[in-house]
């Protein structure tokens, strides 16, 4: 019997990475990689988007031309006169986005396709039920969920496609305060951008010494990265069609290359882990929510 | 009532009657389980307590918010919807609520409840707000605590949803309802579970005069003896990015915004919230009755200055901030 390949997903960048960087990242990932499906967009904060338009419409162009298929991901937390703007614009463009955030079904037309983001929380199926009733197509599960939880969610889901973070520091928080700005004795109003001088988040400490998290501008990340080291078959079985790698430092084209072997079957969840770990992630690699545990655990 | 309703916590019977003596327009309160977003030991209510309280409430004038506004879990949506099914007939005036699920249920079983949408749902745009108003009736929302006092009464410029904002209280740095920072330490979150930093995650170190409060084994701020130890809560806690450490993400500070009590007004915010279900019915009679004499004392056009210190011991870790309603907090 033949199976339908699990589709590889390209998350949206979270970072503040310059725009010559972001142009060879996706020139590489259009040429260089196998995955399916790339998210663009600015999700975290919407002060940095209008200096990464252009080269973002340019990743999408050389993506299109790598025959990459492109979705357009909105802001996680929109706030500002300008991000709401930016979220409706999105929207009206037309073309399938991914919402992060429900205030964006206030702008989209009824039963119009729409995916739905790792940020919204989304965390039973009944819920999930009712963003199918308004267009919902796929369904990136939130990275609290464990596979279990995402299972319930596709089997009382016929239709709905459901996607997995399965690569990548965990988006864990949202703050209406930049701590990036804040750790920098700035504010978020004036932030001088200092975001971008970490370009997988900046690491937060314990007091014992012991790295924990990072931050990324209003955003709070795991240090841990997480990596779903799930058998293709249990993927199958908890109705997960797709994976999400989230963009990072190191070499992701051989994060993507270790996944496709992995969900292709090719290859055990031991090479995967030792791929991956070989690639350059920027934190010892985690998977505990995926088991119920806590998630900086590492459960094998 | 004055005009702006005062809603005050209860996470006990006997702490809801000290809220409304005190002079609480409203009281929210939550079922004794998961279904609400403090779930600690020994708080909240049964349904038959919920009953009564209600009628108790109402003999007094006063309302009954309950909060069902966790996140139902995948596979076992029931315990919340009979949560909803409860409070519907125990009589509560209102259901707050963040959940599409438990919206959508209480919406199609119960078509003539009143659903605030809870601040879990971190509705802070007009946008957000408009969708849970079209999807759901919403009639009040309460406010994420991520917003300037000038952005509020932009906001209910653009909305015909009645609008509640905290006042007072433990504040959430993270946009409320958006924060898996517990669960990704100890396993277990607000979202997840309704809790937040469990209980049964924390311990404390004491070692050469200094006190470390740990959460799931993390070292989360060491204390000398003369710095007052709060309860350990994941964001409020010392860690380093760098330098030297730091809180990081916010100093350990009590929201108190008394002193905008008549710029939120003039904003147009309906109801002003105060936070603390865990906190017991002394700390609800001291907040209810200062907040329900600055309100009063507003609404006979007098200055309310003299209100503002009054509730300043009772800040965690002793110390308050306007939080996020002054924009230099971002």
């Amino acid at each position: 019997m033949t199976v339908t390949p699990i589709t590889l997903t390209l998350g949206p960048l979270f970072f503040n990475w310059s725009p010559d960087r972001i142009g060879d990242f996706y020139g590489r990932i259009a040429d260089e990689t196998a995955v399916d499906r790339v998210h663009l967009g600015e999700v975290v904060c919407g002060k940095r988007a209008p200096l990464l338009d252009t080269a973002l419409a340019r990743a999408a162009e050389r993506l299109e031309r790598g025959g990459k298929t492109v979705v357009w991901s909105g802001p996680a937390l929109p706030a500002t006169p300008r991000e709401r703007r930016a979220a409706r614009e999105l929207v009206a463009a037309g073309a399938l986005v991914e919402l992060n955030d429900l205030s964006g079904l206030a702008h989209l037309a009824p039963g119009a396709a729409f995916v739905a983001g790792p940020f919204l929380n989304i965390y039973n199926e009944a819920a999930a039920r009712e963003l199918m009733r308004r267009g919902c197509v796929r369904l990136c599960a939130n990275v609290e969920l464990s596979l279990a939880a995402i299972a319930a969610i596709a089997g009382a889901c016929p239709g709905l496609e459901l996607e997995l973070f399965a690569y990548g520091r965990l988006p864990l928080a949202l703050s209406g305060r930049c701590y990036h700005a804040r750790a920098h004795g700035l504010h978020k109003d004036s932030c001088q951008f200092v975001c971008d001088r970490d370009t997988d988040g900046r690491a937060v400490r314990t007091l014992d010494g012991e790295a924990f998290l990072a931050l990324n501008g209003v955003q709070t990340l795991s240090h841990g990265v997480q990596l779903a080291d799930v058998a293709p078959e249990r993927l199958r079985a908890a109705g997960v069609s797709a994976l999400r790698l989230s963009p990072h430092t190191g070499d992701m084209g051989a994060v993507i290359t270790a996944f496709r072997r992995f969900a292709d079957g090719a290859s055990t969840a031991a090479d995967l882990r030792a791929a991956v770990a070989a690639a350059g992630p920027p934190g010892p690699l985690v998977n505990g929510y995926l088991s119920g545990a806590a998630g900086m655990a590492l459960v094998t | 009532m004055g005009s702006v309703e005062l809603v005050c916590p209860a996470g006990s019977p006997a702490m809801l009657r000290a809220a409304v003596e005190a002079g609480a327009d409203s009281v929210y309160c939550g079922l004794r389980d998961e279904t609400n977003a403090r779930n600690f030991p020994g708080l909240n209510f049964s349904p038959d307590e919920l009953a009564g309280a209600v009628d108790w409430a109402h003999d007094r004038g006063a309302r009954v918010l309950v909060a069902i506004n966790t996140f139902a879990r995948a596979g076992a949506t029931d315990a919340w919807l009979a949560s909803v099914d409860t409070a519907v007939k125990a009589g509560a005036d209102a259901i707050i609520a963040a959940d599409l699920a438990v919206l959508a249920y209480a919406r199609d079983a119960h078509p003539g409840a009143r659903l605030h949408l809870s601040v879990q749902a971190a509705a802070g745009t007009a946008d957000a707000i408009a969708f849970y108003a079209e999807a759901y009736q919403v009639k009040r929302v309460v406010l994420p605590r991520v917003l300037s006092a000038p952005e509020i009464a932009g906001l209910i410029r653009e909305t015909s949803v009645e609008v509640e904002a905290f006042v007072f209280g433990g504040l959430c740095v993270m946009a409320e309802g958006r924060c898996a920072l517990s669960s990704y330490a100890t396993g277990r979150s607000p979202n997840l579970s309704g809790v937040c930093s469990p209980p049964e995650a924390v311990t404390f170190d004491r070692a050469d005069g200094m006190l470390t409060p740990r959460l799931a084994g993390l070292a989360i701020d060491r204390l000398g003896a003369d710095e007052p130890a709060g309860y350990p809560t994941l964001c409020k806690g010392r860690f380093e990015a760098g330098d030297d450490p730091a809180y990081l993400f916010e100093d350990p500070v009590s929201l108190n915004a008394m002193g905008l009590l008549k710029s939120l007004r003039a904003a147009g915010v309906k109801a002003v919230k105060i936070e603390g279900r865990q906190r017991g019915k002394a700390y609800v009679a001291r907040v209810a009755s200062a907040f329900r004499a600055a309100i009063d004392a507003l609404d006979r056009g007098e200055d309310t200055t003299r209100f503002e210190a009054l509730l300043s011991d009772l800040a965690e870790g002793g110390r308050e901030t306007a939080g996020a309603y002054n924009k230099k907090w971002r």
